[in-house]
């Protein structure tokens, strides 16, 4: 078993017209064995800015961690909010700086950018940048996900018909997974 | 020793890839095409691997995604700094020294295949570059997954002299042989022409793999058909907004 299915989780983000929705599900498990149906893995960066950690629960929490401290430094220093695409070089650096003994994570980074315009990404643990233009997935469930959202996704969708599209592509990939699942969080901005 | 044990080593995003370079009469022509693997998922059906080194010089990238984005990066931020310091239009043997040198130090570990063209004062170049950190100059190069399928093009239509529209047909087949008879390799063709002061990039000059299967309306799910348990609706405050105005008096 790899590490990476340790704790399970199903992480997604998709594009909308002038809108993005990130949602996760909501369990943390050892295994097979469930020890938490309220989880979080799904972090504001700012109003605009949304990172989803999937992967190892210890890893999620300390690389939130230290992304929410460099970007509060940004902030002090330069009295603005991150761009999403300056965060995701942010997080592609200091997923790199571990080539060699990684933080077993696969972040998604959601958020708008100049004039609203919606921004997603991937990476893998190693901080390989992957941008999209319609969704993209992470987690345990990412195959299911992938299927899922290819055949439910449409382009220029409203907040409230990307909020009922993304839960049911979430919903229907957990219950194909047996290390994820408990429902999920949600955000749309 | 922890692989004994039935431990596995993480899953990281590789390109299973063909990319290809040919020298033509008036510079370089690279070629590569967009898919990014996973075990057997598709990760990226659009992805880029020809990666910008200098205005003068550009290197298509295979292997683990994370190690060619980071390596071609980490040189071209160097070559930039070294025209900087002298002033002078970088060198292909330059940035090729680079890549080995770094490679080398790493033993195979950063596991980077990368195709490397360009033309400078000396002419134009194209070399491979191996993860241990060999290197060869060839005048026709392929490397990746697909180096097999695309090189077969090679061997039978590659000759000296080709104008630019043959060279570029002729990388477009090499990498059509490698998206169709390479299942590592898939989706665009991405086309990068650099001659004597001037460098092309053609992103997706050829769409081989449209998608077909779409269906015309698709899902559409009607409003509240999820169950929620709760809601929380938060307005995002405006940013306070400076207006400049008198000045205040003493």
């Amino acid at each position: 078993m790899s590490i990476f299915e340790y704790n399970g989780s199903a992480l997604v983000a998709m594009v909308g017209k002038n809108c993005f929705a990130i949602a996760s599900d909501r369990r943390l498990g050892v295994q097979l064995q469930t020890i938490a149906t309220d989880f979080q893995r799904i972090f504001k960066i700012h109003d605009k800015l949304y990172i989803g950690l999937s992967g190892l629960a210890t890893d999620v929490q300390t690389l939130y961690q230290r992304l929410a401290f460099r970007h509060k430094l940004y902030q002090l220093r330069e009295e603005r909010d991150m761009k999403p695409e300056t965060f995701a070089s942010l997080v592609s650096a200091l997923l790199y700086e571990k080539r060699f003994g990684p933080y077993f994570c696969q972040p998604v980074l959601a958020g708008l950018g100049d004039d609203n315009v919606p921004f997603i990404c991937t990476m893998d643990c190693l901080g390989a940048k992957e941008l999209a233009k319609d969704f993209v997935v992470s987690g345990t469930a990412s195959e299911s996900l992938y299927g899922a959202c290819e055949s439910m996704y449409k382009p220029n969708m409203e907040p409230e018909e990307l909020f009922e599209t993304i839960s049911q592509a979430l919903l229907s990939s957990v219950d194909r997974d047996c290390l994820s699942g408990w429902g999920g969080h949600v955000f749309v901005v | 020793m922890l692989l004994k044990k039935g431990v596995q080593p993480p899953s990281f995003r590789k390109t299973g890839t063909t990319i290809v370079g040919l020298v033509f009469q008036d510079g370089v022509i690279l070629g590569a095409d967009t898919r990014a693997t996973e075990g057997p998922i598709v990760a990226d059906k659009n992805c880029e691997k020809i990666h910008y080194m200098a205005p003068n010089i550009y290197c298509c990238g295979a292997g683990t995604a994370a190690d060619t984005e980071a390596v071609t990066d980490m040189v071209s931020s160097q070559l930039q700094l070294h025209r900087y310091a002298t002033g002078r239009e970088s060198r292909v043997i330059t940035a090729l020294t680079l890549l080995k040198s770094h490679l080398f130090s790493y033993q195979g570990y950063v596991s980077a295949a990368l195709v490397l063209g360009g033309i400078d004062v000396t002419g134009p170049h194209l070399h491979t570059v191996y993860p241990h950190g060999s290197t060869d100059t060839l005048p026709f190069a392929t490397m990746g997954s697909g180096s097999l399928a695309a090189m077969a093009m090679f061997e039978s239509k590659y000759r000296e002299g080709l104008t630019r529209d043959e060279g570029i047909k002729l990388v477009s087949e090499a990498i059509c042989s490698g998206i169709f008879n390479d299942l590592g390799s898939g989706s665009n063709v991405d086309v990068c022409v650099i001659t004597k002061g001037h460098a092309e990039y053609l992103r997706n000059h050829l769409l081989p793999n449209p998608r077909t299967y779409i269906s015309s309306k698709g899902y559409s799910f009607v409003k509240g058909h999820t169950g929620v348990l709760s809601t929380k609706i938060t307005p995002l405050k405006e940013k306070v907004e400076v207006v400049e105005g008198d000045a205040m008096e003493e």
